[in-house]
């Protein structure tokens, strides 16, 4: 039945964040359309997923985002809730199920959960930064609200491609790690280029009256970056995971404190 | 007095980076820094040293310290740690789990 199959393909779409494929799929259009639309630059229709979730629409105005995520594991199964989502997430058969109101938000944050989840178990992570490629090179710019994660990205010059001013994406690959693109925007309100790049340097944000870049011990720059690491699981052995995973980037990417004024010239400091 | 063993937290993961010994709580991800004298106490917790052979050992041999003092103050350090989690005591030897949290 021809028709039969057109429509299911039509109804599901791919997500590739970090080279790693979630497939979504989905009885309803006009969600599809919304995600498609969401994001842009990192959609795909590749027969290939890594993950695939299927979302379950609920009729509007159900739910409250700004309720506390829970998540939690039980014989292998993670239950990922919010006042506007649940879901269910197995790692086994690396399949998922959410329902939720037609809003790119719950996805979003549902999609940030399952990576760091998945991210977790292989010595990566979501961070608190934004990142950016200059010549071939990632760096990252880590800080918590108001630290000037936008304000860097939006001073960026043209050479510079910027991946994301809000949640960077990081992976190990051999024996560095690798930032790649993301479609998880803060203020700037921009998705980040879908391209990746070897992270040669991590900076801790501050603002103050010149452009410095100065050396931070090793003990402050991972308390800074753990306050940085998106982590949502309250699961011992992922957290350990994550723990560790924080020494292993320490120990081999270099971390300075970049304070800076907001003008473009912090730039010359940078690549 | 009874003897009193102390034993790392297997539900905790822990490193040490540029001298510092700093310890995460698995059960809620709270980050502990511990100081020259919790370390010491960290380092030595095996479950079966008594915690008065570890504060002869580790410590009156590092400190010019009164060993009674030093006992009492480690005695409530290592109870103070234990109330975060970080350490298990007990007046019996503590046996080992499967596996220690410090991965180094």
């Amino acid at each position: 039945m021809p028709e039969l199959t057109a429509e299911i393909d039509r109804l599901c779409l791919t997500i590739e964040i970090g080279e790693m494929p979630v497939r979504v799929h989905t009885t309803d259009p006009f969600f599809l359309n919304l995600l498609q639309d969401r994001y842009a630059g990192f959609v795909n229709s590749s027969e290939h997923a890594e993950i695939d979730l299927d979302v379950e629409i609920a009729p509007p105005g159900s739910g409250d985002p700004d309720a506390p995520v829970h998540v939690t594991c039980q014989r292998g199964r993670w239950t990922l809730q919010r006042g506007d989502f649940f879901a269910e997430w197995e790692p086994a058969s690396r399949h998922g199920w959410i329902r939720q109101t037609a809003n790119p938000y719950s996805i979003d944050a549902v999609l940030r959960i399952v990576h760091t989840l998945v991210l977790a178990t292989e010595g990566g992570f979501l961070l608190h930064a934004a990142s950016a490629i200059r010549n071939g090179k990632a760096f990252l710019f880590a800080g918590v609200s108001e630290a000037g994660k936008t304000t860097i990205s939006r001073l960026a010059p043209p050479d510079v491609t910027l991946l994301t001013d809000e949640i960077s994406y990081v992976r190990r690959q051999g024996i560095g790690y690798v930032a790649f693109g993301t479609p998880f925007t803060g203020e700037l309100a921009k998705l980040g280029e879908n391209v990746s790049a070897p992270i040669a340097a991590l900076y801790l944000l501050a603002k103050g009256d010149e452009n410095r870049i100065d050396s931070i011990a090793p003990g402050d720059a991972a308390r800074s970056f753990l306050a940085n690491v998106l982590f949502f699981a309250k699961d011992e052995e992922l957290v350990q995971a994550t723990f560790h995973s924080t020494f292993e980037f320490i120990s081999r990417v270099p971390v300075f404190r970049l304070t800076f004024v907001p003008d473009a010239r912090v730039w010359e400091l940078i690549g | 007095m009874s003897k009193l063993y102390i034993a790392r937290s297997p539900r905790v993961a822990a490193r040490s980076l540029g001298g510092e010994m700093m310890i995460m709580s698995g059960r809620d991800s709270t980050l502990f820094t511990l100081n020259q004298t919790a370390s010491i106490l960290w380092r030595a917790a095996d479950g079966f040293t008594p915690l008065e052979e570890i504060v002869q050992q580790k410590i009156c041999s590092e400190f010019e310290v009164d060993p009674a003092e030093a006992l009492q103050d480690a005695e409530t350090l290592a109870r103070e740690l234990a109330g975060h989690q970080i350490l298990q005591i007990s007046e019996q030897p503590i046996p080992p789990p499967g596996a220690s949290g410090e991965a180094r």
